[in-house]
């Protein structure tokens, strides 16, 4: 019997042979280790992040997470919801809270909800991974799991936007937000609290359709870690991992810079100290080989 | 006090005095070279048990004139304040082992540091007398507020609250002042501390201005005699015994007995025909702030006009720093700190009667001061009235109605908009006397051109307020743009004069709510000076120092140096040009005592002899010793407390340094600084507040008027033949804790680069 | 969607700042901005904005109706949050940025070939089609956005990545035929046509 269980909403870009499906595998694996069990929220739909709002105006776009949640609140009843991917968790915690704040709109969402026989009425905690993992379980708790120290790797802690804002982890700031550096030195690792791109944008949607204006804010955001001396950058979003790891060759090419930094999550890490495979740890998954965690994990 | 002195000495010998120094010397230097017969030593003085030991000699008789030795003067005060006798203090902790290393190296120079301080200490206080006051006036509970504004009015209900007589001097027919014809004022209060930071909430909107019901209150008021159509013709004395002729339209001229005063004689509205450029005074579509209230209330809650032909307002633009907050000929080169929320209030107007009317404040920088005032602005905000952050070049005429062109800031392009109605934020001119001073800013001319210019000025003074029969003039003195001077951060309601304190717009540009807020204070600050007068007591800074100045007549030159150099007009001139010391309006500064070439000046417990035997007391080792003495005279208010939490800090002073606090750096008599050149001091530092326009000297004028006179003293070290740099002049504030050592420190590095001096015994 | 424009222009003449207030979601807040500036200074892509936010609030308000909803600027915005958590004045900018975007396309003045917003449409379209987004499918409608020839150049230009994404199983060629959907597929439909004739009434109803 799991000790915490959560209606878990994993998002688009989470499932299998899409762009971070190896997120979704090294969360499993984090979770099994610490007793967390997710209950799918069934058949779900895509939140429409922060990128719908020039096709989606402002109902329908309301009304996508409403139906989620109406799915979580009838087959996960009493669960907080819980995310994966910032975008996910933000669109889904900012409908919650326009729908409440706006009973019009909270009326015509269940309108259209009616529909397909769904109806929203609770107001639920919608908790980020990290919200899970700092204020429900705890430091202490995340060390003691500990088998496999991550001694000697120098983590960038790269917070990113928005699991950074508006809302945040509970006690961090905006500015400097430090939990990701704790969490590093939780597993053993060496942190970088001085790390100044820590939530410095990386482009977010518009890594697609602006890529040059979103690669120049990426190249800093590696090139910091570089300064740091850091072997690997660790994020909790998505879009941050994909957009810093995987245009490392074209920034390349047109700064002339030699980039070959990983990009990993912060259950990576999590999977690796907690003594697991490469692969429960879903190392295969990176562009770039973080080498330094695979020689951990093949220990 | 002609009972015989007697010595008594006290050495504490905690906060690791007792471990640090050789106590049995400390008392052999108190008792052989001092003369004193006995010095007591306490490992705790400032307990019960010590401060007991103490008063019980005083009670037996057995001591008149204290040297207690152990912390700096401003330390323990309430335990070391004894009644009725003379008391010095040896700074032997602050000064001494506080600002030294505890090593073995230093030992020696510590030790002669407190040996210095116990010789000053007890040097000094056999040349202090027991303070008596000179019973020069009684209590006079009558208070005078002259101006029957909301400024004057508030004083004077204030005043009469605090179960006070009040005389209102009013110099029109009905009181209420440039403020009676509000329709609504802007709101006191803030928002409710639960309202966020949202829109849609519920934010203070304008208010009655309540002025009808404050005139009611004054006149309903028993204590409260109202002077309509009223003027001074002339004021004189000192705080408590200030005599008044009130000119009066109704009748003849009273005379009343005050023991203090406020003048609380408001603003003028600027005048608005300097601004030709904004259409004023060409179409009657363009308005003052002060105009369109009238219009306002002329309303009462009905549309807006405009005055060219009657047409309904649908758009109105304010413009804000009309003729303010400009270098421009004729414009006001300050900030009024009222207009922008006025416009606001005004702009509201417009909205709430006509939902459609397009109200634009054009703005560069929006200031809200009070609680209330960014409440007030998101308020504005929320009412949709635009604010545009632009810059006004001109009104015209645009067929009817009016089109104004500006820059606007954001966007930066010059543009332009249409408007029915343009009101334009004008600013507060002081409705003060003519300066004081203005005559002698004639006199004292350098050029011809500044003789022209100081005499126009003196030529379109406007007329006097107070007719004060001063020394020094008819009116408060002036700081700048003719708001009165008042120490702006520590003493606003102070003028200088003594006993007549300003508030409002006399003293700086300011709203209602602040003018009322600064009436209360004010009034508070009239009794307390009338109160002090009665006991002989001063007020700020030396608040119920009982000592003041008196002058052996038979030496004085009536030079009339002290008459025009004290900062506050306290001493007026007899028939025959002697000086004629008014106690209470004394600040007991001593800048006379400091003025006085003959050295006739002195106070019972602070004279030129009291430093002088402390400066005398110094043993100066001699020339071949490499242990120089640096005098370093420090005021007490700013350098000397500065000094102290210094040392409190543990930053180092030199050891050759001998501090001796002094009242104000105005207070310094150049002959202290000769005797000490010529008994062997290498060097001399002295210690003042900031002086001139941004001064932060306690009286004013006391360390400017020190600088001046040090200003010559480089006459004396090259007659001496002694190297200018030997005697140098610092501003210092309470907060340069690291500084002050330094400059000390820096002065021992430079005598140690020039050399000890040659006037050694 | 021309006609609503003109119906918009019509209703508000001159009343920019009503229209936003009435129409644009959050614009109710634009009158509450005191032009500090912290916007502006706060944004990442602040310097590709001809107009940063702090200026667009200042020219609704000056009325430059058109400047604003064909400006390129309102689709600079990356949702980064970092003004919204800076606002003294607490204005969700972000939103109200997506608002303005979201009300120029309604009212067909986006500039044309504007890369963010292209992309931005065809993410919702993606996504309504089978209530999940298909990754693939939005890739390759993205190269080829601008054209065919256009496309093959992008294409090529992203080959590694792709590759790269290959290899680490992020990437799924099936997906251009099947791909992940909603079970309910009809329900989901249903849904968001309600939303979608809801939204659309309020904003006749506003134009009207």
């Amino acid at each position: 019997m799991a000790k915490r269980q959560y209606s878990f909403y994993p998002g688009c870009s989470s499932q299998k042979g899409a762009s971070s499906s190896n997120y979704l595998i090294s969360v499993q694996t984090m979770c099994e280790e610490l007793e967390v069990q997710l209950n799918e929220i069934p058949d779900w739909n895509c939140c429409a992040a922060s990128i719908g709002y020039a096709g989606g105006g402002e109902l329908p776009r309301l009304t996508l997470s409403a139906r989620n949640l109406a799915l979580s609140e009838q087959h996960n009843p009493g669960q907080d919801v819980v995310a994966t991917c910032a975008a996910c968790w933000l669109s889904t915690r900012e409908a919650q809270e326009r729908l409440h704040e706006d009973q019009s709109l909270l009326a015509e969402a269940n309108t259209a909800l009616a529909e397909a026989g769904l109806k929203l009425t609770k107001e639920m905690p919608i908790k980020h991974m990290a919200e899970v993992l700092i204020e429900d379980i705890g430091y202490a708790e995340l060390g003691a799991k500990v088998k496999r120290p991550l001694a000697g790797i120098k983590i960038a802690g790269y917070v990113g936007c928005q699991t950074n804002r508006p809302f945040g982890i509970a006690g961090e700031s905006f500015e400097n937000p430090k939990y990701l550096d704790q969490l590093v030195e939780t597993l053993g690792g060496d942190s970088i609290p001085d790390y100044e791109k820590k939530v410095q944008c990386c482009g977010g949607a518009l890594a697609f359709s602006e890529p040059e204006k979103s690669q120049e804010m990426v190249k800093g955001i590696i090139e910091a870690a570089y300064d740091h001396g850091a072997d690997l950058i660790v994020t909790p979003c998505p879009v941050c991992q994909m957009n810093v790891e995987v245009y490392q060759d074209q920034i390349n090419q047109t700064y002339g810079t030699q980039f070959k930094m990983p990009v990993v999550y912060y259950s990576t890490l999590m999977a690796v100290a907690y003594g697991r495979s490469a692969k429960d740890a879903a190392l295969n998954g990176q562009v770039i080989p973080a080498k330094k965690l695979e020689a951990i994990a093949g220990k | 006090m002609a009972v015989e002195k007697k010595l008594a000495g006290y050495l504490c010998t905690g906060c690791g005095i007792g471990e640090r120094l050789d106590t049995s010397q400390l008392v052999n230097i108190a008792t052989r070279e001092g003369k004193f017969p006995s010095v007591k030593q306490h490992a705790m003085l400032c307990s019960p048990e010590g401060v007991k030991l103490i008063q019980d000699d005083i009670d037996a008789g057995e001591a008149t004139h204290l040297m207690i030795a152990g912390c700096s003067r401003r330390s323990k005060v309430e335990a070391f304040s004894f009644r009725n006798v003379a008391i010095s203090r040896a700074n032997l902790r602050e000064g001494v082992i506080w600002a030294r290393p505890d090593t073995p190296e230093n030992t020696e120079t510590t030790q002669e540091m407190a040996d210095d301080y116990i010789r000053m200490a007890c040097a000094e206080v056999k040349f202090m007398t027991v303070p008596t006051p000179s019973g020069e006036q009684e209590l006079n509970k009558n208070i005078l507020v002259v101006g029957g504004g909301v400024t004057g009015m508030t004083a004077a209900l204030e005043t009469a609250a605090a179960g006070y007589p009040v005389h209102l001097v009013c110099d029109e027919d009905v009181l209420g002042g440039v403020w009676k014809d509000l329709y609504k004022r802007v709101p006191f209060r803030a928002a409710a501390s639960d309202v966020p930071n949202g829109r849609d909430v519920d934010l203070p909107g304008p208010e009655d201005p309540g002025i009808a019901d404050m005139i009611e209150r004054v006149l309903a008021n028993e204590r409260i005699t109202v002077h309509l159509n009223a003027k001074l013709s002339k004021t004189s004395g000192a705080p408590g015994r200030f005599s008044a002729d009130i000119d009066r339209s109704s009748g003849p001229t009273v005379t009343e007995n005050f023991g203090a005063i406020v003048q609380a004689s408001d603003f003028k509205p600027y005048d608005a025909n300097r601004l030709p450029e904004f259409g004023y005074g060409k179409t009657p579509d363009v308005l003052t702030n002060f105009e369109l209230e009238r219009l306002a209330k002329a309303a009462n809650g009905g549309p807006l006009k405009r005055p060219s032909d009657g047409k309904v307002v649908e758009s109105v633009a304010f413009i804000q720093c009309a003729g303010q907050r400009s270098d421009k000929e004729g414009h006001l080169p300050y900030c009024s700190g009222f207009c922008c929320t006025e416009s606001i209030k005004q702009a509201m107007y417009f909205r709430e009667q006509n939902p459609d009317c397009d109200t634009t404040i054009l703005f560069d920088d929006l200031r809200t001061p009070g609680a209330a005032g960014e409440d007030f602005y998101r308020c504005g905000q929320q009412a949709m009235v635009t604010f545009t952050k632009g810059q006004a070049s001109a009104v015209v005429q645009n067929g009817k109605g009016l089109k104004v062109q500006f820059k606007d800031l954001i966007l930066n392009e010059d543009t332009e908009m249409d408007c029915d109605l343009v009101v334009l934020a004008t600013g507060q001119v002081p409705n003060n006397g003519p300066d004081p001073y203005a005559q002698l800013a004639v006199d004292e001319a350098e050029s011809e051109e500044e003789k022209e210019a100081a005499r126009q000025k003196l030529a379109v003074a406007p007329p006097s307020i107070l007719n004060l029969d001063y020394r020094q003039g008819t009116d408060l003195p002036q700081l700048k743009h003719g708001f009165l001077d008042s120490h702006f951060i520590c003493f606003p309601y102070e003028t200088r004069r003594t006993g007549i304190y300003a508030a409002g717009p006399v003293r700086r540009p300011m709203d209602m709510k602040q003018a009322m807020e600064d009436a209360v204070g004010a009034a508070m600050k009239a009794i307390q000076a009338a109160e002090s007068a009665a006991q002989g007591a001063a007020v700020h800074p030396r608040v119920g120092d009982l000592s003041y100045p008196s002058f052996r007549k038979e030496g004085c030159t009536q030079c009339k140096r002290c008459t025009v150099e004290c900062p506050f007009g306290a001493i007026n001139e007899d028939e025959q040009r002697y000086p004629v010391f008014n106690e209470s309006r004394c600040r007991r500064c001593g800048t006379c005592m400091g003025a006085c070439p003959v050295r006739v000046i002195s106070f019972e417990n602070y004279s030129i002899d009291s430093v002088n035997q402390q400066i005398k007391a110094v043993d100066i080792p001699d020339e071949f010793s490499e242990k120089p003495r640096i005098l370093c005279l420090a005021c007490e208010n700013d350098a000397y407390p500065a000094l102290d939490m210094a040392a409190q800090a543990g930053i180092e002073t030199t050891p050759f340094v001998r501090v001796v606090p002094v009242r104000c750096l105005g207070s310094v008599s150049l002959s202290w600084i000769t005797d000490s050149l010529n008994s062997g001091y290498d060097g001399i530092v002295l210690m003042g507040c900031r002086r001139d326009e941004d001064y932060q000297c306690h009286f004013v004028r006391g360390s400017a008027i020190a600088a001046e006179r040090l200003s010559k003293v480089g006459d004396t070290l090259t007659q001496l033949n002694l190297e200018p740099e030997r005697v140098v002049v610092h501003e210092v504030a309470i907060t340069d804790l690291a500084r002050a050592p330094r400059l000390l420190n820096e002065m021992a590095e430079m005598i140690g680069k020039i050399g000890m001096s040659p006037f050694k015994f | 969607m021309g006609d609503l424009n003109t119906a918009m222009i019509e209703k508000y003449r001159n009343r920019f700042l009503k229209e936003v207030e009435a129409n644009v979601e959050e614009g109710e807040w634009v009158k509450m901005c005191m032009q500090c500036g912290v916007c502006s200074g706060s944004c990442p892509l602040g310097k590709f904005w001809e107009h940063p936010p702090q200026e667009i609030f200042m020219m609704i308000r000056a009325g430059k109706r058109d400047e604003v909803l064909s400006s390129e600027s309102v689709w600079m915005c990356t949702s980064c949050y970092n003004c919204i958590v800076r606002c003294p004045r607490e204005l969700p900018i972000t939103h109200i940025m997506h608002g303005l975007a979201h009300y120029a396309k309604r009212l067909g003045l986006v500039p044309k070939n504007q890369p963010t917003a292209k992309f931005a449409q065809m993410f919702w379209d993606n996504l309504m089609v089978k209530g999940r987004v298909n990754e693939l499918k939005l890739g390759l409608n993205l190269y080829f956005m601008n054209g065919i020839g256009d496309g093959v150049k992008v294409a090529l230009k992203n080959q590694k990545i792709g590759l790269g994404m290959l290899k680490s199983k992020r990437m799924n060629p099936l997906e251009a035929v099947g791909g992940h959907a909603v079970k309910d597929l009809k329900g989901f439909h249903a849904v968001l046509k309600k939303a979608q004739e809801l939204e659309d009434k309020r904003l006749a109803d506003h134009g009207a």
